[in-house]
């Protein structure tokens, strides 16, 4: 009688072990390209500058100070020089004029702030950095919108397309297919300043800004982390060495 | 002769328990022999606890439990924890060591309890044990959740806000209750400050005392081993048990072991994936607590979501009273009755290395279905998820109900009279 009990339960374990596969339906899929994340100063540096110039107007970085952009390469003389526009110190926050109240009136939306942006942005279908450099790459014309622009990862966005001059203008070929689905391709209408491969080139520059602001000492973290993980492998022989020592006349 | 550190103890001794108390518990504490793998995890559960206790003191330093907004449109309290992150000399260290710790915790202490389960740790006398360490586990579960607010992400508020709301579907009392828990009509200011206090002082008091009741009842009792042998049946001339070694030195070397072990696997999630995939720090709680925009998905972290998919699981209304309601019940009752387990099993036999095939297959089944109700728990619900989760949570509640059964039908192998050692 066990026997037939234990087989059933093994099917029942079976059913159990496959039956969250049927039950998983395939949610709103987003397709993210991959953001080459670059650790290189020179890119971090021109991301910076990207940043300051065209995001630091309506976003703050409300936790990162101007003097910790020491930590990618530059010093405080040119920090000053090249980063910092409006009469702050050195070591202020990276805060903006602009109150929260009076962007939620004027935009419908307060500009989030952009400090953490590349942790927050992290979901199953990727990186934080990958969603940004997707979505940074993927404005496109709609005059339906108040702003005039679209964007096809973060539909009907309230910001317009602040790096349009560099980029140029896209717009969107909407083709339905037989099942009811959607897929929007981009085409670039106008040329921006810049060529597609450029264009795509600085949005990875911001986009490794932003990754290395979210966390600044993830550099530091990780060398730490090593060092730490050597001493613990050698503490590791040696706690080993000592439990069979006492051990030896255990029988 | 003596020494003068000899006359030291002496005037100690006359005193205060001291030598007695250090044999009791380590010198002259004898514990089998033959403790294995799973045994390392009731230690580890003892340094989570101190490096969360250590690493909280130093957190509370910095943190504001403080839900206003500062000059940027952020809250205090969330851009405090991300000024112990940034400003704070070794902040990030500390905060990462809280975080990962919180999730080490949950890790350690069910690989513990599943050591009981396999071993018949809960049988008689240690019934007394194991109902400490269940209620270890729901202090543990309170001080998780209620720690979890304070970052005051949006997931901590939006979790925090459906988590309350459920008291508010116990019937009569429940409204005003959960006005109780919140001290308010939504998430706020005051929750956060109650929250703070019960997580920091209240629920840690409750914790370290009840770790040290499991403690003493153990200690009175002796330790079970995998053969599920008492030890103390065996003694030599003197008393001691045949297959008993002092505690220390001996399993303080093997637990330093242990815990160098612990440190490398804690170390390299702490050092190097601190996020733990997003399930030990949800990414939604990089986002500032935003009581006007629920996001789309609210999650548990992961140690809750077995649970939480058994309360999710229930959706029949009963007896005029809402489904919430018997999801609550439901929960509460799937924590509460794993203290019932040493009246559950009648198993002529505590380990596993003796029962029979039954148990196994229904232990196999038990642990599938806890896997997978935490698996749906951090994903939306679908019908088809839905019935999983109920076929689930029935499977379960089956395994500790019809334990007294199923235990006495299987077919145990005799114990041996010793525990066996390599």
């Amino acid at each position: 009688m066990s026997i037939r009990v234990i087989k059933t339960l093994k099917r029942l374990a079976a059913i159990v072990l496959f039956a969250p596969a049927l039950a998983l339906s395939a949610g709103a899929e987003l397709h993210l390209d991959k953001a080459p994340v670059s650790s290189d100063p020179a890119a971090l540096q021109n991301g910076a500058k990207v940043f300051v110039n065209y995001c630091l107007n309506c976003h703050s970085a409300s936790f990162a100070r101007y003097n910790t952009l020491q930590q990618i390469g530059l010093d405080e003389q040119q920090i000053r020089d090249n980063l910092m526009f409006t009469g702050e110190r050195v070591g202020d926050l990276m805060k903006i004029a602009m109150r929260p109240a009076e962007s939620k009136v004027w935009f419908g939306v307060t500009p989030p702030d952009l400090t953490l942006i590349a942790r927050q942005r992290a979901s199953e279908f990727g990186s934080g950095a990958d969603w940004l450099y997707t979505y940074l790459r993927q404005f496109y014309r709609d005059p339906a919108r108040p702003t005039g622009w679209n964007n096809v990862v973060f539909g009907n966005v309230g910001m317009p397309h602040a790096l349009w001059e560099l980029q140029g203008q896209q717009v969107a070929k909407v083709t339905e297919h037989e099942d009811g689905t959607k897929s929007v391709a981009l085409e670039l209408a106008t040329p921006g300043r810049m060529s597609v491969e450029e264009y795509d080139k600085t949005v990875a520059d911001l986009v490794s800004f932003l990754v290395w602001m979210g966390e600044p000492m993830a550099d530091k973290r990780k060398t730490i982390g090593m060092y730490v993980l050597i001493f613990l492998a050698g503490l590791f022989v040696l706690s080993y060495a000592l439990k069979k020592n006492y051990w030896k006349d255990i029988h | 002769m003596t020494t003068k550190s000899q006359e030291l103890m002496h005037w100690i001794d006359a005193r205060f328990p001291l030598t007695s108390t250090w044999k009791a518990h380590l010198s002259e504490y004898y514990a089998p022999k033959n403790f294995n793998f799973w045994y390392f995890f009731g230690s580890l559960a003892l340094l989570v606890l101190v490096i969360q206790i250590v690493t909280g003191i130093f957190l509370v330093m910095h943190y504001k439990p403080d839900a206003s907004v500062n000059a940027s449109g952020i809250p205090v309290a969330f851009a405090s924890v991300e000024y112990i992150m940034r400003e704070v000399p070794g902040g990030w260290l500390i905060r990462y060591l809280h975080s990962t710790g919180a999730s080490a915790f949950f890790v350690v202490v069910y690989l513990h309890m599943f050591r009981g389960l396999l071993y018949g740790s809960y049988r008689k006398p240690r019934e007394l044990i194991w109902v400490f360490g269940t209620l270890i586990f729901l202090a543990l579960m309170a001080e998780a959740f209620m720690g979890y607010l304070l970052p005051w992400g949006q997931m901590s508020f939006w979790g925090a806000q459906v988590i309350v709301n459920l008291f508010s579907a116990i019937p009569v009392i429940g409204p005003d209750l959960s006005l109780v828990i919140r001290g308010d009509y939504v998430v706020s200011d005051a929750t956060l400050n109650r929250f703070f206090s019960f997580h920091v002082i209240a629920v840690p008091l409750v914790l370290i005392g009840l770790v040290l009741a499991h403690i003493v009842a153990l200690h009175e009792v002796g330790s079970n081993n995998p053969d599920g042998v008492e030890i103390k049946k065996k003694k030599d001339a003197s008393g001691i048990p045949l297959d008993g070694i002092p505690f220390h030195p001996y399993y303080t070397v093997k637990d330093i072991m242990g815990v160098v072990g612990f440190l490398i696997v804690f170390s390299a999630i702490l050092f190097f994936a601190p996020e733990g995939g997003g399930y030990f720090l949800e990414y939604n709680n990089f986002i500032p607590a935003d009581p006007l925009k629920t996001p789309p998905h609210i999650a548990p972290v992961w140690y809750f979501t077995p649970f939480y998919s058994i309360l999710r699981a229930v959706t029949y209304p009963l007896f005029g009273v809402d489904a919430k309601f018997w999801g609550v019940v439901a929960m509460g009752a799937s924590v509460v009755i794993i203290a019932f387990l040493p009246w559950l099993d009648r198993s002529p036999v505590k380990s596993i290395r003796y029962k029979g095939g039954l148990f196994k297959a229904i232990l196999a089944v038990f642990l599938v279905a806890f896997f997978i109700l935490g698996y749906l728990g951090v994903l939306p619900p679908t019908p088809g998820r839905t019935l999983v989760a109920q076929i689930c949570s029935v499977l379960y509640f089956a395994f500790f109900l019809l334990m007294p059964w199923y235990s006495k039908l299987d077919k145990c192998k005799p114990e041996p009279e010793r525990v066996t050692f390599k």
